[in-house]
């Protein structure tokens, strides 16, 4: 009995490594569900509708909740990446456009600081609101890794549509329409 | 007090002063270092903040983000603030994960505490182990000089017959 203490000790050992490794790997989390589900035609709701994020260069904080009612089309973007300069006046035309149909892009910051955020916005002439995601555990939610991407979610706080790289002007004025007019 | 008694007095006197400006040499930059918060560098601060779109560290990161993280941090280096006061900035602005070392809190933890954890059972293991394989061995037959077991004195007699015709 004794000879076999060792052995089983090094198994349960080794298998509470593998097991921690495993959690640890799946907290990382991934984005396929959400895109699959959206791809199904199976709207996932948006996580973390609750969680407020502090308003860029203003005070108070604003939350996924707070916009309930109203097509959001929710834009992860950070200062330094290229892609989201240039998807930047496409999103202004579109709000300016949206605005009065009680829907709004709303802008994300991720792995970016505020001042640089801050002069993109004012660089860019942007008008939407600009909310501030410093841990990226909101962003992450939506199985995030990179910028730009872009979420569309309808009036019932469902994901209908989504993009993980630049935008074109085409999808997002097709994909805002057909959701502006989908029975609420 | 002897003439001799005094001169070793002043001998001791003397060479515990020199030992005295010795150590208050060596021990300035320390009570220096104590009061006064080392000047931060990029370089510096660069080995222990990561990429945190790229996932590795900044000393060693290219990336876009990299640069607009590293102008940053050139920014807070003018302002003059101290090297934790720059991580301390870094956490605001782009959360926990730039810290090269997690914090030790949550699953985080696991970081810091199973390293011993697995060092110390490793080294128990041997002290449990080792005293036993060597006392086994201690009390095993000399396998070297045991004549083989279950050969027969006539079947050794015409083995070593047979070897000697081949040796000629």
């Amino acid at each position: 009995m004794r000879r076999f203490a060792i052995p089983a000790l090094a198994v349960a050992v080794a298998a509470g490594l593998l097991a921690l490794l495993g959690f640890g790997v799946a907290k990382l989390g991934s984005s396929s569900s959400i895109d699959a589900s959206v791809a199904r035609g199976n709207y996932p709701p948006a996580p973390h509708q609750q969680a407020k994020l502090p308003i860029l260069g203003g005070s108070g904080s604003e939350s996924l909740a707070d916009l309930r009612g109203k097509v959001v089309v929710l834009n992860v973007f950070a200062s330094w990446c290229g892609p989201c300069l240039a998807e930047a006046p496409i999103l202004e035309k579109e709000q300016r456009q949206i605005v009065k149909d009680n829907a709004t892009i709303l802008g994300v910051t991720y792995l970016d600081n505020s001042s640089a955020s801050e002069a993109f916005v004012r660089q860019q002439h942007i008008s939407y609101p600009v909310l501030r995601d410093v841990s990226g555990n909101f962003v992450r939610s939506f199985g995030t890794t990179g910028v730009p991407e872009t979420f569309v979610i309808n009036r019932q706080g469902r994901i209908v549509a989504l993009q993980r790289e630049q935008l074109a002007g085409t999808w997002l004025q097709q994909t805002v329409q057909r959701v502006l007019t989908e029975r609420s | 007090m002897t003439r001799s008694a005094l001169h070793l007095t002043r001998a001791s006197a003397l060479r515990l002063t020199l030992i005295a400006l010795i150590a208050g040499c060596a021990l300035a930059p320390a009570a220096l270092a104590t009061t006064q918060p080392p000047r931060a560098s990029l370089t510096d601060i660069e080995n222990d903040v990561m990429c945190t779109s790229c996932r590795e560290p900044l000393a060693v990161a290219q990336s876009p983000q990299a640069d607009s993280e590293r102008a940053y941090i050139r920014g807070l280096l003018a302002q003059g603030l101290t090297k934790r006061q720059i991580e301390q900035n870094l956490v605001a602005q782009y959360g926990e994960a730039v810290l090269g070392k997690p914090p030790a809190s949550g699953f985080n933890l696991t970081v810091y505490v199973l390293p011993p954890v697995i060092l110390a059972a490793g080294i128990g293991i041997l002290l449990f182990t080792l005293p036993r394989w060597r006392r086994r061995a201690r009390t095993a037959p000399d396998r070297g000089s045991a004549p083989p077991t279950g050969f027969d004195p006539a079947e050794a007699a015409r083995l070593d017959q047979e070897l000697s015709q081949f040796r000629g």
